[in-house]
This record gives structure tokens, C-alpha cells and sequence, in this order.
């Protein structure tokens, strides 16, 4: 019988609930039922009239029905609550294409990230990287390279000259003389120097300020072998695995012999293409055993140590490696260029 | 050097032989090519007879001719203003590949045309080989060729050429006979010996040799009378064009001829205008002399000149005088035949003009050449001149004439190359270039031929043994050194990692600027270090500072509209003070938006402070530095500017440009790096953190605005002591022109025991009243 009245009164509840919009209308709801005249507080109003045994059932129904009103009020409070979250939460929606605010990255110069490469490559082969002065002698840039004074190579690599003496160094050649000299103990040389040269040229394909990074390792019993197989590596891992290396002689003044090398066009793969005007190879840098002289001219005795040296042209390498057209967009330095070195490769 | 395989064939049995096979063997042994194929590209030409040749119908210069091309005779329409019937002449046939097109059968003008008739520019001869008329008209071919014959090979065209580029140890190379011993070399053939001979009349020079300088060490002079100047046989004209020089007459013809041949340059004087002496000497400073160009020389003491008992009449080895030339109506010719100092014609040649002959002075001549070279030519002026050749001979030789001889193991080659090389193998290929060995106890005594004089050292043979062996033929190993872990600038990159990762990017300039730039943006003193020699007002002197150079950038980059500009820059500054010396410098410069447009980050000053001390910070000087407004340069603001201080000395300077300077609001920084690097860092090392908690509090002045944030906190620190572990500025604000309002976040803590209020609260209320009088300003108290 107790049951039927509940079954109804939730019916009654539930009916109402479905009309309330607002907390406020649940209020009124709520009063309706458990407020000081509510429909659910009167049951037990008069309940010192009845009989124990009516007490019992009213107070059984009465604390039913009460249960049953805070539970559909909650239920109902907690929707109406969420309601309300809800609209706020999308009134609150962002435009998520809105650009981030970070701070861009920056970048680094085509020619300096060539340079690090090229400096972990030789670094990770026990190779020390070395510094020498930009503004330099005469000396140790030409005579102790056994170039001396009226050698024709001097022509080929006309230069600034400051004075008699000074000059803005021609080739990073004259930092070997430097590191020669300064190993008085001779303890086996490993190094490498990246840095700018100047000479007085300036078209598409040349600047009168470029770069080149000098290799040089001495110590006794080094061989062509060794030179070649570092050669050959360093192409490889620079350029690609697949890289075929070419040896041909050639002359420097400050190594005998002397070699040039070539890497198969990474273009065409050899193929001939214009990068390679269509012999399939492409220039990549001269290299030789230290000349005897040189080993002299820098406290060595020839008859006991000797070594190899290579030189190489870093923005010829750096615009083969990314494709720059022309040397000087590496020299004007607009910024749309710069932008486009903003990641590091891996 | 051009190489023509016709001549090459003289010396050297080529025949058989591909050229581009010759090409590419001789870059494996050194020597490169830039051209390698025919001489003339053109095809399907052959000898023709005009048998007829009338007036075109319809046209007031064609004509209509027909031409026995020998299989058959085509009716061809031609325009040559020489054409007419009885001539021989080159034909095109249809399908005739020419530089200009392909021949096709075709109607000109109502009329069939089955070919052409060619001029000779119209095979592709470059125009420099070329008379008037090979141009203006096609081409009378000789009576006696036949009709039907392939055209290129009739008139000595089918020829091919390889263009070397060599390098400049191998002046021997500068000669067909030098590379006719280099090739043999490679295929293991012999070179053929040269013809020399020649009828000799008995007579005496009457010529008197005056060497009066120590730069002549050998000079020959021979006479040749009687000289019938003509053109040259067509065989010298077109080895000559082949080897890229233009025939002229017989006499010049046979003088560039034998020097292209054996790499001696010869000089032809008119032996009566030159009259009986000849002297050489160095030039005198201030000498004139009218070379052969026609234009007059000022000489100085460092060029050799030839002279007679009056004046120079020629500049040795560079160019003859216009007074001895050889000209239409010479009739006796004195040959000269010399070697001068490399060096001397090299600097005169450089002033004056280079030329096939100094470029062969300068690389340095092989005597036994200047001996043959004058047989050579008294031997072609007498077959294709008619010439009588006295066979006295006026000679001044003091060169030394001793064998050049090495000694060296097969041990000394093998330890340098790094393969194992039996005896015979580099006895094998010293032979096949000519080079006599003598195996003494294991020793080699190697004679080095006269020619190869780039050869004097040990070293020299152990390149010829592994050009000849093949370089690729050495098998590559890495050199076996202790391991170790190699060094270079990690500070250099922290910079270059931590720039670029606050957004900057890294720029490249140029170290030469213009001298007005020099001393911008520095008030150090120094002597500006300028080329002796620059190549243009701007590029003249060694920068100082970078921020002039990264100034131009803003300006290159701001012309484009690219506004928005945080570049930097590691780069050597130059100057001169007692000495030269150099120094490495970072100079950053920033303007415009340092974020992107949206969110309004404008750069202003505190951008580039925070980047110089998250830099300066991340590198190990936190604490250490500071700024101070001491001296400023002109070119930056000087109210909102500064000097870097690093422990006591100045480092560089942060600021922004002076409005004098620019109208954009720029900023920038320079530091000077080698400066900062002698500034040792400590390693980095973990401190413990405290285990007791923080107490924090706030406070706020009202002061004048003249009183920086950095005493206001000096003297809060001052007076808190060792509990206050951290403060910070919060908040600013501005009242107006005279008062603003800085407030501060103090931390207390005390690393033993917890603090409390109770000790704090005291040092809290000292310090206000401490920095309320010493500042004279008030707690800000709402």
C-alpha cells in the first residue's frame, strides 16, 4: 500500500521536475514538498493523534518520501548545475588557430653549421680544432708554406696586403706552420682549422672572403694510404655513403706529392648534370704529403716525421650541401635566407 | 694548352688511339682538360666543282649553280658574291651538320637547292682564325683537291684537339714534345725524334752578343737571309689555329709553330734594322720604349730589355720593338733563341701582357730546348721560307748543364705512399718518362731528364711513381694514432646555442668596411688597419667593431620591408696598437617585434638585457656582471644605454642606437669575447637545499625617479642580511615625472631552523627604516 504511494509521489515528483528550467523553480518545488507546509512535512503533523500502529506507517511513508524528494532535488539540483558549467564552458571556447606565443627560433649561418659538421666529424677521429690569426704574416701564410717570395703561386692567390709583413691570410694553410712550430715536444699533430680567407676576387662564384678548413696530421710513418682514407671517409659522411671519391695528382707548393680530389656529383650521381658540367665529378678539395720544406721551415726533421694536410673550400661546400645558388646571398645576409637554416638535421 | 692530335702524332703514334681516352688517362696522371674533341664539329662536307652557274630568276644576287659533288652533280643556290663556274669549293649536303643548323633540301625562291655552298666561318671557325674573305664569300679550295674528298680532311680540319688545363709546375707540358713523353709515359710508347736538318751555308755572323745581365743566363742568335715572306703550307696554319694561335705569314707562322712544338718562344728581328750588336740588359727606371703593339712603355729597373749600342728595342720575353720588327719587306731575319729569369718576365709580363710566350718564361725553360728550338726553326724558315741559314752561331750559354740526379729506395717511395711497390715496377715507370736509373746496392741514382724541372727532391719521384702507378690504385687506410677525444671552441657554441635558441639569427658580414665606419660604436683607441691596396672605398679597412656591419644588414633587410630583425654575429675585430692584433667580438642587434605581431612584444631594451644576462648567466658569470654608465660611444642613446662591467673591467656595451643615427628604434650589444673567455668560470656544483621554509613579504617605496632599482635593492640587501635569500622587484608604477613606486618580494629563510616572524619582523621593520632615510623616500603604504 506504502509502495503505491510512493510509486505515485515519485510519478507527482517527477512530472513536476520535468518543468523546472531554474534553480529558482527548484526551490519552489522543494518548498512545495519539504518546506515547513510542504506536502511532505504535513504527513507527520498530526501524528499525535493516531494510533501507534498508523504512527508507524506514516512515519515509515513520511521518511520514504522524503528520501525520495532529496534524492530527484539533488539529482535534479546537480543537472541544472552542469547546465550551467556547460553554457559557460562554450561561451568560453578559444579561436585555437591563433598563432602560439613563443618566442621563434632562431638560426644558425649555413657557413658556421658547414663548419660544425664538418669540426664533430673530425672531433669524433680524435682531430683538435685550431685557431689561428685572420690578420696574418707573410711569413707564415707563404715562406715557412714553401712559398717564398716571387713564387708564381702568389699570383694566383693575390692578396690584401696591409704593410710588407701583414696581410689578410690567403689560405687557413698558415695556421699548419703555427701548430708546427708551437709542438716543440712533437707529439703527433691531428687538427683542423676552419676559418675565413681573403683574396681579391668577387664575382658569382667567388668572394674576396670565404672560407676554408685546413686538415693536417703529422707524426711518423703517416702515408698516402691514410691520407686517402680519410679523405674517403670524410667525403662519405659528409656527402652520403654512396659517394665515389677520385684521387688525381696535382701541385700545391706546400706538399709533394700532391693530389686533388674529386666526389661523384651528388646531383646527378654521376650521370653529368650542369652542377658537374657533365663529367660526373665535382671538385671537392686539394690535398698532399707536408712537403719537406714545410716540415723544415716549422722545427721538423723531414728524414723522421712526415704528415698529410688538405684544404678545403667551406662555402662551395656549404652551397653544394643546401643548394645556394650564388656565394653572395652567404655574404648579404637578408633575412629570409637566414630563416631557412632554423633546424638542426639528424 | 691546346693540344692538337695531329701534331701530337708527330712525336707520339696516337693513331690508334681514342682522344677522349687520352683525355681522360692524362687527368689521371695530373693533368686536366677543359675541351676535349674535334676541331671542327661540322659534318657531311665534301669537295665540290662549279659546272655551271647562272643568275637566279627571281633574285639580283643568287646564283643557280650546278656543283659534281663526284657521286652526282646537285643543283645548290648559292649567294657568295664570289661564286662562279670552274671553282672548287666546300659543299654542304643535305643532313650537313653545321653551327649554324642542318642543311636541308629546300626551294629558295622558286629554285630547288640541294646544299650549300660554305664559307669557312660557316664551319665554325672562331672568328679570331679568320681573313676578310673566309667571311665576306665561300671558300676557294686549292686545284688539286678532289672533287668527292671529305671537305675537313682536304683542307686540314679533321683534326682533334684536347684544351689542359695544367698546373704550373709542368711548364715542360707547354710543348707537343713534353706531352708527347708524357703521353708515351702513360701508353708505354716511345717519342719520335724530331727533324733538325737542313742545307748549311759557310759564313760568319759579324754579330757581337753584349749580356750585361745576370737575368739572361742563355742566348742564341743565328741568321736566316734571304727570307720569302708567304703564307704558311696549310698544314702549319692548322695546327696552329688548332693549338689556338692565328696564322700571319710563313716567317711569324714558324716562329709560334716551333715554340708550340718544343716550348721555346723564339724572337724574329729584321737583322738590317737591327744592325751588328745586340745587348741585354736590365731596363732603366723612367726607359721608353715603343712595343710592337705600337704603344709606348715606361720602364723600370726590374724588366730585362733587349737593346742595341743606343736604346731597348724590345722587352725580353715579354714583347719585341716596333723599330727591329719583321715586316713584309724584311729580307734577313736574326733569330733569337734565349732563356731570361722566370721571376723578372713573370712581373713584367703581369704589368705589360701576358702571352703564350712569357707564360713559358715564367714557368722556366730546359736549355737543350733553346738549342733545339733554333735548329728547329732555321730548319723550317729554310724548307717553307727559302731561306739561307749561316751555320755561325752567336752564343753566350753559362747555364749549368750538371745531370740532375736523386738517390732514392723503393723503401722511401713505398713508406710515402703506403703500398708495397717491388723494384722493377718503380724502376718501370721512372723509365717509361724518360728518366735513366742506375740500381746501385738497392739505391736508385735516378737522372732526371733536362726538361722536367719541376723535379729536385726525393719527394718529386715518389709523385711521378704514383701518378704513373695510379693514385685511385693506392688502397685507403686511416692513420694509426693513440685514440683520443678531439677538442675545439665549445664557448663559441654555447653563444651560438643559446642565441639561437632566444630566437636570434646568426649573420656572416664582411670584415672589410669602409674607413669611415671604424671607429663607430667604440670609444678604444686604436690605429685602424687599412689595405695597402684595397679593391673599393668600401671594402678598404679591417672592421673594429662588428655593429657597423650588422647596422648595414638592418639596412638591407629594412629596404625590403623585413623589419622584424634579431640578428647576431661572432666575427674577429682587428687594430693596431703597439702591434697588430685581433680579438673576437659577438655584437647582437635587435628591432621591431621580438614576438610574434599578436602578441605585441615590441624589442625594447629589457629584451635584449634579459638576453645578454641569460647568455652571460648561462655561460657561468651570474652575479658577476653589472651595468654602469660610464662613457658611451656617439652612436647610441646616451640616456638608455650602458657599459657591461665584468668584475671591474668593461666587457662591452648594450644600448640603443643614437635617434642621431637612426630614426628606428634599434638596440644592440657587443661584447667582446676574448675579453670575456679570460674571465675563468667555476664548475658547476650542487648546493644543498634548505630543509626550514621560506617567510615572505612584500614592500613598496614611493621614491624619486632618479633612484635605480638596483640601489634600492643594495641596500634593502644591506640591511636584511644573511636571512633575505632572494628578492625581486614585482611591480613598478609610475606617478609622475618626479615619483614612481618599486616594490619588492623578500625571501627569509635560515638554512638551521625554522624562522618565525619574531626574528623576521624586526629586520623587516630596520630595513624600512634604513632605505626610508638613506633614500630619503617613503613605504608605499596602500
Amino acid at each position: 500500500m506504502e509502495d503505491e504511494r510512493i510509486v505515485k509521489l515519485k510519478e507527482e515528483l517527477e512530472s513536476s521536475l520535468n518543468l523546472v528550467k531554474t534553480s529558482n523553480d527548484l526551490v519552489t518545488l522543494k518548498a512545495k514538498y519539504l518546506g515547513k507546509t510542504g506536502i511532505v512535512t504535513e504527513l507527520t503533523k498530526n501524528m499525535k493523534d493516531l494510533s501507534q500502529e498508523e504512527r508507524v506507517s506514516v512515519g515509515k511513508y513520511a521518511s520514504a518520501a522524503r528520501n525520495l524528494c532529496n534524492l530527484l532535488f539533488d539529482k535534479k539540483n546537480e543537472e541544472l548545475e552542469q547546465e550551467l558549467l556547460n553554457k559557460k564552458l562554450e561561451k568560453e571556447t578559444i579561436d585555437i588557430t591563433l598563432p602560439g606565443n613563443k618566442i621563434k627560433r632562431g638560426s644558425l649561418h649555413p657557413f658556421n653549421k658547414m663548419v660544425m659538421e664538418i669540426e664533430d666529424l673530425f672531433v669524433s677521429m680524435g682531430y683538435d680544432v685550431a685557431d689561428g690569426p685572420e690578420l696574418e704574416t707573410d711569413e707564415y701564410c707563404f715562406q715557412r708554406l714553401n712559398i717564398p717570395l716571387g713564387h708564381p703561386v702568389r699570383d694566383t692567390q693575390d692578396s690584401f696586403y696591409i704593410n710588407d709583413e701583414y696581410l689578410l691570410r690567403t689560405q687557413t694553410s698558415s695556421v699548419q706552420a703555427r701548430v708546427m712550430e708551437a709542438n716543440t715536444d712533437k707529439t703527433p699533430i691531428r687538427i683542423i682549422c676552419p676559418g675565413k680567407t681573403y683574396r681579391r676576387d668577387d664575382d658569382a662564384t667567388h668572394s674576396h672572403q670565404f672560407g676554408q678548413v685546413e686538415g693536417l696530421v703529422i707524426d711518423k710513418g703517416i702515408t698516402m694510404a691514410d691520407l686517402k682514407g680519410t679523405l674517403e671517409i670524410m667525403a662519405k659522411k659528409m656527402l652520403g655513403e654512396k659517394t665515389k671519391v677520385r684521387f688525381r695528382p696535382s701541385f700545391f707548393p706546400f706538399t709533394e706529392p700532391s693530389v686533388e680530389v674529386d666526389v661523384s656529383c651528388f646531383k646527378c650521381n654521376g650521370k653529368g648534370c650542369s652542377l658537374c658540367k657533365n663529367t660526373g665529378w665535382i671538385e671537392l678539395l686539394g690535398a698532399g704529403m707536408v712537403h719537406p720544406n714545410v716540415l723544415k721551415s716549422n722545427g721538423y726533421d723531414p728524414e723522421k716525421y712526415n704528415g698529410f694536410a688538405f684544404g678545403m673550400g667551406i662555402d662551395r661546400l656549404a652551397m653544394m650541401k643546401y643548394g645556394i645558388t650564388d656565394i653572395r646571398y652567404m655574404y648579404t645576409d637578408d633575412i629570409r635566407f637566414l630563416k631557412q637554416f632554423d633546424r638542426e638535421e639528424y | 694548352m691546346k693540344v692538337s692530335r695531329k701534331f701530337l702524332n708527330d712525336y707520339i703514334d696516337i693513331n690508334d688511339l681514342d682522344i677522349h681516352d687520352i683525355a681522360e688517362k692524362m687527368t689521371g696522371v695530373g693533368n686536366e682538360y677543359d675541351y676535349c674533341g674535334k676541331l671542327v664539329e661540322a659534318s657531311n662536307l665534301v669537295i665540290g666543282e662549279v659546272l655551271e652557274c647562272e643568275n637566279h630568276p627571281d633574285s639580283d644576287h643568287l646564283h643557280v649553280c650546278k656543283v659534281d659533288v663526284g657521286s652526282e652533280v646537285l643543283d645548290i643556290v648559292c649567294g657568295a658574291p664570289n661564286v662562279r663556274k670552274g671553282i672548287k669549293v666546300i659543299v654542304a649536303l643535305p643532313g650537313a651538320k653545321l653551327p649554324g643548323g642542318e642543311i636541308k633540301r629546300s626551294t629558295i625562291r622558286g629554285v630547288e637547292s640541294n646544299g650549300m655552298l660554305c664559307s669557312i666561318q660557316e664551319l665554325g671557325i672562331d672568328h679570331k682564325y679568320l681573313k676578310p674573305e673566309d667571311i665576306e664569300g665561300i671558300h676557294e679550295v686549292n686545284e688539286d683537291v678532289k672533287v668527292g674528298e671529305d671537305a675537313l680532311k682536304a683542307l686540314n680540319y679533321d683534326d682533334e684537339v684536347i684544351d689542359f688545363e695544367l698546373t704550373s709546375n709542368r711548364g715542360d707540358l707547354l710543348s707537343i714534345i713534353g706531352m708527347a713523353y708524357e703521353v708515351g709515359a702513360i701508353y708505354k710508347r716511345e717519342v719520335k725524334d724530331i727533324d733538325l736538318s737542313y742545307p748549311k751555308e759557310k759564313g760568319k755572323m759579324n754579330f757581337n752578343l753584349d749580356i750585361r745581365t745576370k737575368r739572361c743566363p742563355l742566348f742564341l742568335a743565328k741568321k736566316a737571309l734571304n727570307v720569302k715572306i708567304k703564307e704558311s703550307p696549310d698544314f702549319i696554319k692548322k695546327r696552329l689555329i688548332a693549338s689556338g694561335i692565328r696564322p700571319i705569314n710563313n716567317i711569324v707562322d714558324i716562329s709560334n709553330y716551333v715554340m708550340i712544338e718544343t716550348g721555346q718562344p723564339l724572337h724574329y728581328y729584321d737583322a738590317d734594322s737591327l744592325g751588328d750588336t745586340l745587348v741585354v740588359r736590365d731596363a732603366k727606371d723612367n726607359e721608353k720604349l715603343v712595343t710592337l703593339d705600337n704603344q709606348e712603355r715606361t720602364l723600370s729597373k726590374e724588366d730585362i730589355v733587349i737593346a742595341n749600342k743606343e736604346e731597348a728595342i724590345g722587352l725580353a720575353g715579354v714583347m719585341g720593338g716596333l723599330s727591329t720588327e719583321v715586316t713584309e719587306n724584311t729580307k734577313n731575319v736574326l733569330i733569337e733563341a734565349a732563356i731570361f729569369d722566370s721571376v723578372s718576365i713573370r712581373l713584367t709580363s703581369k704589368k705589360i701582357l701576358r702571352s703564350e710566350a712569357s707564360n713559358r718564361f715564367e714557368k722556366g725553360l730546359d736549355y737543350t730546348r733553346t738549342y733545339m728550338a733554333m735548329e728547329r726553326s732555321c730548319a723550317l724558315l729554310a724548307k717553307y721560307a727559302d731561306a739561307t741559314i749561316i751555320d755561325d752561331i752567336c752564343a753566350y750559354d753559362t747555364v749549368d748543364k750538371k745531370d740532375n740526379v736523386i738517390k732514392i729506395t723503393v723503401d722511401d717511395i713505398n713508406n710515402l705512399l703506403g703500398i708495397e711497390l717491388d723494384k722493377k715496377t718503380v724502376i718501370d715507370i721512372l723509365e717509361s718518362l724518360s728518366f735513366t736509373v742506375l740500381d746501385k746496392k738497392g739505391t736508385l741514382e735516378v737522372t732526371v731528364p733536362s726538361r722536367r724541372m719541376d723535379i729536385s727532391i726525393k719527394e718529386d719521384l715518389v709523385e711521378e711513381v704514383a701518378r704513373i702507378y695510379g693514385i685511385d690504385n693506392i688502397p685507403g687506410k686511416v692513420p694509426t694514432l693513440p685514440l683520443k677525444r678531439g677538442s675545439y671552441n665549445k664557448f663559441n657554441r654555447l653563444i651560438r646555442n643559446k642565441l639561437t635558441s632566444l630566437g636570434l639569427n646568426e649573420t656572416m658580414t664582411y670584415t672589410l668596411i669602409p674607413r669611415s665606419e671604424v671607429h663607430k660604436y667604440t670609444l678604444d683607441e686604436f690605429d685602424e688597419v687599412t689595405l695597402l691596396d684595397p679593391m673599393s672605398d668600401d671594402r678598404s679597412t679591417l672592421r673594429y667593431s662588428l655593429l657597423p656591419s650588422l647596422m648595414m644588414i638592418y639596412d638591407y633587410n629594412s629596404k625590403r620591408n623585413n623589419k622584424d630583425i634579431s640578428i647576431f654575429e661572432i666575427g674577429k675585430s682587428f687594430f693596431k696598437r703597439e702591434e697588430y692584433g685581433e680579438e673576437e667580438r659577438l655584437a647582437i642587434l635587435m628591432s621591431g617585434n621580438y614576438k610574434d605581431n599578436l602578441y605585441k612584444e615590441k624589442i625594447t631594451f629589457y629584451h635584449l638585457k634579459g638576453i645578454m644576462e641569460e647568455l652571460l648567466d648561462s655561460l657561468g658569470y651570474n652575479g658577476r656582471y653589472s651595468l654602469v654608465i660610464d662613457k658611451l660611444p656617439n652612436e647610441l642613446h646616451p640616456g638608455s644605454s650602458a657599459n657591461i662591467n665584468l668584475n671591474g673591467k668593461n666587457i662591452g656595451i648594450i644600448g640603443k642606437v643614437h635617434p642621431n643615427v637612426t630614426k628606428e628604434d634599434i638596440y644592440v650589444l657587443e661584447i667582446n669575447l676574448t675579453l670575456l673567455k679570460s674571465f675563468r668560470v667555476g664548475t658547476l656544483s650542487f648546493k644543498e637545499i634548505s630543509k626550514y621554509p621560506n617567510i615572505v613579504h612584500d614592500v613598496a617605496f614611493v621614491l624619486d625617479n632618479n633612484i635605480t632599482n638596483e640601489t634600492v635593492m643594495k641596500e634593502i640587501k644591506k640591511s636584511c642580511g644573511k636571512y633575505l635569500v632572494d628578492i625581486s622587484l614585482f611591480d613598478t608604477y609610475y606617478f609622475d615625472n618626479n615619483t614612481k613606486s618599486l616594490a619588492y618580494n623578500l625571501v627569509f629563510n635560515d638554512p638551521n631552523t625554522t624562522l618565525t616572524d619574531e626574528v623576521v619582523m624586526p629586520i623587516f621593520e630596520k630595513m624600512i627604516k634604513d632605505v626610508t632615510t638613506k633614500l630619503n623616500c617613503k613605504l608605499r603604504d596602500n
